[in-house]
């Protein structure tokens, strides 16, 4: 038996190329991922290695972080890493040496003053020079070290993208005024910050200092061990030497080169995870195209299987040969799979690595046996179950088969059962959505969708006639004869004319789905900004890190402004928690967001009083009109805040609002703790009306005022709109982009049914020939089937994809307030067009075989 | 009939006809110059024994197959040279064809199968025409029938009437009742008479059964793709009597 199956393999090689396509996609897709993220893990991982190589232990500071980049330390009095913490390590009997490293963001201008590198990976820090006078971490290619407040070194990168030259003054912002700088030196760095797109600016230790905490204050110290000493009893060495009552890290080389390599990996087992869904999407749709083949070439050979049966072969050992096939072309598929796979992988690394200079690190390609087994197990899986049912199906084949004529029957059997299951699942599918959605249960909206797209799966072939008939007018119309014979002939087998469909939908589905989803977020959020922001611009750093307190009062004071309020957040004490204020302009604010109240007024503010949100943090308290907060600010000193308003839980603006004026002066850390010398609580941002609206000037105007630092962002109500829509539509061309590979899976399932109908249908083709349509008539004919086969397809997907969108929307809503189903119409349109250009692509080979078919060998073909 | 006494030249004819498949070893003379003619309003069968190259002569005769030398005419219009797309055109509006098995499409029902060849050609149907052929054929309470769900004769029956539907120059039909019963053979045989005899149709049809051939008004003999005999309003028995001797003939030459 097994020799048959191997032989009919063979045999069919041509009409199997297409089945073995799909399943070699799907596989190559499931490989791909696997090797292209454990490859871009275990570099990165050596490359992680490669930076702690020598660094026995490492102290950190938390604390300096958050005063970094965070708003104000919320312990002031706890100690920090000093020059004297520094040294005392240092002189540690099993420390060769201890380097005390400063590190913040620093935004570096280019010659237009933009900003060099994306904003979340400006990496500024300290240069400690050895006593060479250079320092080991980041050696020079030129000039030397900073060595005071108006010197600077830039990494090599920054350096060529900036065209700069050491001599050159160079502008650097952290988050205030930008500082002009004279550049001293280029060096080298290996810091995937840096590599990844970023930039590194390397001051002098005092002014990192001064920059970033205060003087004589790190953010963490790494200690090298003298020849001999155990890393780990460094580390206990370390932690004896660490001044109590701060919440310092401390952790070996190795043990942070573990901790990072961990994050690596699950970062990159997201990434495949992510990735798997798609390649699972893809080999799904490769389902039915196997399914599709398999019930045909059993239909076709059921006089063979019957002669077979007939001979004396068991039902068992029918549904076995019809199996190897399919583990035989499983297996084939698969392995070949595996190899595309691997060498999609490599191109991809080399075009995001050598073409597109990401900064991913490099490394030698991964294939681990797991990568191997995933792949092929799933393909020849995904393969076999495909075929079981029409494999189960040629075991029925009864014996007196063999001596019926091999004319194919026209009527089909009944699909009363299917439908009835198909309706089932379809009215539960809904009722899921309908219900999830309304209840905001997610899960019960994603098996509602499952299930839906199951049931109309199963009903398609019901659906078919009239869906198809919807567009036969047209087609007699337009082309005659061969529109009419189109539609029979998409008609007469309602079956696979469903399944080569069904595979087109899921992708159309998922596609529609997105894109709907994507267009009633775009609208929610204009919308909102559009009532909810009353600003012309909003000024921010474009690291979401905080602005210097400075920027407010200088914004205040641009020309062209006629209002503008800052955005602070403070945290103050009450009792043994922690509560984030957010100090607004009491005066301005209402003129720049609407503060929708629930209760109280909005001008509580200007009596000093609180407005807050209810139902924001689960968990605590609501705060109620007339309320009294006992608060202990940063800096020590304690007041008594009354709730003189509610907002609106569709407010501009939440949270708990105070009136900037109050709670600013507060903001700065206690005196006397080291590392608080100073600032006030940063800004989140600032919001401005212009006089005259938004305008050009006003938008130079403000630049103007923040000194030109190029990590400021001024941004206008249509920028901010711009961003969002931008952000979404670029998630949506990943997703379609990944969706793309199923779509293609689905095409050449269509290819696939047409070249079978074709040699299925190669007497009557021959016939028609002779009976005088010409070959423009026989291609006319198939292309037009394969048109309709997938304008149903597309059809159903855009109902499903709407349907679907329509339940995650109801998801949404809680998230965002307004969101209502927006459905574009020309995007729509566009999907059903492209459904019809692939319909007519993929049979111009079906077609074009049909059209050659010699009459006279097609009519007596048997 | 007016159509038969005006029937004088010929429908379709052959001249020094030729038609070699393969080269060397394999190569096989299916056709050796022959020149025949068939005249118009006449029932002419064509006979021969297996292999003699009666398909042959039809396939090339009808512009399904290309000839290898020699010449072929239906009507006026001289075949050899002609495109593909002119010859296409020819067999949809001047020739009307009927195999032994399978000349249905099985998507479309009886009457849509014999309009076929007016719906490709987008010409409108002859009504009076078709209500006659549907008559003589016999055929009018099951129009809207599939072929799956009319008898193998009825099928033949509806494939005669499409190939007379558009009032062709001429019909072949190859071994039209090969695969029916004496009965459902003499049906589809007397429906072509019919058509002859009261439509004036033009019909040639290749069979083996020298009865179907006695419904013929002239039967030619084809043997070594040669012309052999010819037989003018045969009976069975002439027809019969004739196969014998080619049969003795082959034998002791
Ligand atoms: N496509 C072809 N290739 C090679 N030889 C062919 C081909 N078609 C027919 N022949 C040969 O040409 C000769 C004539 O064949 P043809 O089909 O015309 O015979 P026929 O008289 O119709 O026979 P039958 O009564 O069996 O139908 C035969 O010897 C046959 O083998
Ligand atoms: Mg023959």
């Amino acid at each position: 038996m097994y020799r048959t199956a191997l032989r009919n393999v063979l045999a069919h090689k041509a009409r199997l190329l297409m089945t073995t396509l799909a399943v070699l996609l799907g596989t190559a897709f499931v490989a791909g991922t696997l090797v292209f993220t454990d490859t871009l893990g275990s570099a990165m991982k050596s490359q992680n290695a490669k930076s702690y190589t020598d660094i026995a232990v490492t102290v950190s500071d938390p604390e300096s972080a958050r005063s970094i980049y965070g708003s104000g330390g919320t312990d002031s009095s706890a100690p920090v890493l000093t020059e004297d913490v520094r040294r005392k390590i240092a002189a540690l009997p099993g420390a060769a040496d201890a380097r005390g490293v400063v590190s913040g963001f620093a935004g570096i201008a280019d010659q237009h003053g933009r900003l060099i590198g994306d904003g979340f990976s400006t990496t500024g820090t300290n240069y400690v020079p050895g006593p060479d006078g250079s320092d080991a971490r980041y050696p020079l290619v030129e000039g030397r070290g900073p060595t005071g407040s108006g010197e600077v070194a830039l990494d090599s990168r920054t350096a060529q993208k900036g065209g700069f030259k050491v001599g050159d003054t160079v502008r650097v912002a952290v988050n205030g005024p930008v500082m002009q700088l004279k550049l001293t030196g280029i060096v080298h760095t290996n810091d995937p910050r840096v590599s990844a797109g970023g930039s590194l600016a390397a001051f002098d230790t005092a002014t990192a200092q001064s920059l970033y905490l205060s003087p004589g204050r790190f953010s963490e110290v790494d200690i090298r061990s003298r020849p001999g000493t155990d890393d780990a009893a460094l580390l206990t060495q370390v932690k004896g030497a660490l001044p109590a009552g701060n919440d310092f890290s401390a952790q070996t080389g190795r043990q942070l080169a573990q901790d990072q390599d961990k994050m690596i990996a699950e970062a990159t087992k997201g990434m495949s995870q992510a990735l798997l869904v798609f390649a699972g999407i893809s080999l799904f749709v490769g389902i039915f195209i196997i399914a599709n083949t398999f019930t045909m070439l059993v239909a076709q050979r059921t006089r063979e299987l019957a002669l077979l049966r007939a001979v004396g072969a068991s039902r068992k050992q029918i549904t076995r040969s019809v199996l190897a096939e399919a583990v035989l072309i499983g297996a084939i598929a698969s392995v070949a799979g595996l190899l595309a796979g691997t060498g999609i992988a490599a191109g991809l690394q080399w075009l995001l690595i050598s073409a597109m200079d990401t900064g991913l690190p490099d490394g030698p390609l991964v294939i681990a046996p797991a990568t191997v087994l995933t792949a092929v197990g799933t393909g020849v899986l995904v393969t076999v179950l495909a075929a079981w049912l029409p494999a189960r199906r040629a075991s029925r084949i009864s014996p007196v088969a063999a001596m019926s004529s091999g004319d194919q029957p026209a009527t089909q059997k009944s699909l009363l059962l299917r439908n009835a299951i198909g309706a089932v699942l379809a009215l539960a599918g809904l009722g899921a959505l309908a219900a999830g959605s309304a209840s905001k249960a997610t899960g019960l909206v994603a098996a509602g969708a499952g299930v839906v797209l199951l049931g109309v799966f199963v009903l398609t072939p019901l659906l078919s006639r009239p869906l198809i008939a919807l567009f036969t007018p047209l087609l007699r119309r337009l082309y005659g004869m061969p529109g009419k014979l189109a539609r029979e002939n998409a008609l007469r087998n309602p079956r696979r004319t469903a399944a080569t469909a069904s595979a087109l939908t899921i992708g159309v589905t998922l596609i529609t789905g997105l894109t709907v989803i994507g267009a009633s977020v775009n609208q929610a959020v204009d919308k909102a900004s559009a009532t909810d922001l009353t600003a012309d611009y909003t000024v921010a750093m474009a690291n979401f890190s905080v602005l210097s307190s400075d920027v407010g009062t200088q914004i205040a004071k641009a020309p062209g402004v006629s209002a503008s309020s800052v955005q602070r957040s403070v945290s103050v004490r009450v009792g043994d928690d922690t509560k984030w204020l957010t100090g607004v302009n009491a005066d301005t604010i209402g003129s720049l967001v609407k503060l929708k109240m629930q209760e109280g007024s909005a001008d509580a503010l200007k009596h000093g009083q609180l407005l807050v949100s209810q139902g924001g943090d689960p968990g605590t308290q609501d705060l109620k009109l007339g309320d009294t907060l006992a608060v202990t600010y940063p800096d020590g000193t304690a007041g008594r805040l009354t709730v003189g308003g509610v907002l609106a839980s569709d407010s501009g603006l939440t949270g708990t609002l105070a009136p900037d004026a109050l709670i600013a002066p507060h903001s700065k850390p206690a005196a006397g703790a080291v590392g608080a010398a100073g600032a006030m609580a940063g800004l989140d941002k600032v919001l401005v009306k212009g006089e005259h609206g938004p305008s050009a000037q006003l938008k130079q105007a403000l630049t103007d005022a923040t000194g030109g630092n190029p990590l400021i962002t001024v941004k206008s109500q249509q920028d901010l709109r711009d961003e969002s829509r931008q952000m979404i539509t670029s998630m949506l061309n990943i997703m379609y982009g990944l969706l793309g590979m199923s779509v293609v899976v689905a095409v050449l399932g269509v290819v696939n049914t047409m070249a079978m109908s074709v040699f299925e249908r190669r007497r009557e083709i021959g016939m028609l020939r002779a009976i005088g349509l010409d070959r423009r008539g026989v291609r006319r004919t198939v292309r037009l089937e394969s048109l309709l086969i997938s304008l149903l397809g597309g059809v159903l997907g855009i109902g499903l994809g709407v349907l679907i969108a329509w339940a995650a929307n109801g998801l949404l809503r809680s998230s965002l307030p307004g969101l209502e189903l927006v459905v574009p119409p020309l995007q729509l349109a566009g999907f059903l067009l492209a459904a019809a250009v692939i319909g007519l692509l993929a049979a111009l080979w079906p077609a074009r075989r049909a059209a050659r078919l010699d009459i006279l060998d097609s009519i007596k073909a048997a | 009939m007016t159509m038969t006494a005006t029937a004088v030249h010929a429908a379709a004819g052959a001249t020094g006809l030729s038609k070699v498949y393969g080269e060397g070893e394999t190569r096989v003379v299916a056709l050796d110059q022959v020149t025949v003619e068939f005249r118009r309003g006449e029932f002419t069968a064509i006979m021969g024994p297996s292999g003699s190259g009666k398909s042959t002569l039809m396939h090339c005769m009808a512009g399904l197959d290309t000839a290898t030398s020699g010449s072929t005419r239906i009507g006026g219009t001289e075949l050899v040279g002609l495109p593909d797309k002119a010859l296409t055109k020819l067999r949809r509006d001047q020739i009307g064809f009927v195999f032994q098995a399978f000349n249905l499409l099985p998507t479309l029902n009886a009457l849509e199968n014999i309009t076929l060849p007016m719906d490709i050609a987008g010409r409108k149907v002859d009504q009076a025409w078709l209500d006659r052929v549907v008559d003589t054929v016999g055929l009018s309470g099951r129009l809207t029938h599939r072929p799956s769900q009319l008898s193998g004769g009825q099928q033949q029956r509806v494939a005669c009437a499409r190939a007379l539907a558009s009032r062709p120059e001429i019909v072949f039909a190859d071994e039209p009742t090969g695969n029916l019963d004496s009965r459902s053979g003499g049906e589809i045989l007397s429906f072509l008479r019919n058509s002859v005899r009261e439509l004036g149709q033009t019909v040639v049809m290749v069979t083996h059964d020298p009865v179907a051939a006695s419904y013929a008004d002239r039967v030619i003999f084809l043997a070594d793709g040669r012309l052999v005999d010819e037989l003018t309003m045969p009976t069975a028995d002439s027809v019969l009597d004739r196969m014998r001797r080619f049969d003795a003939k082959g034998r002791t030459s």
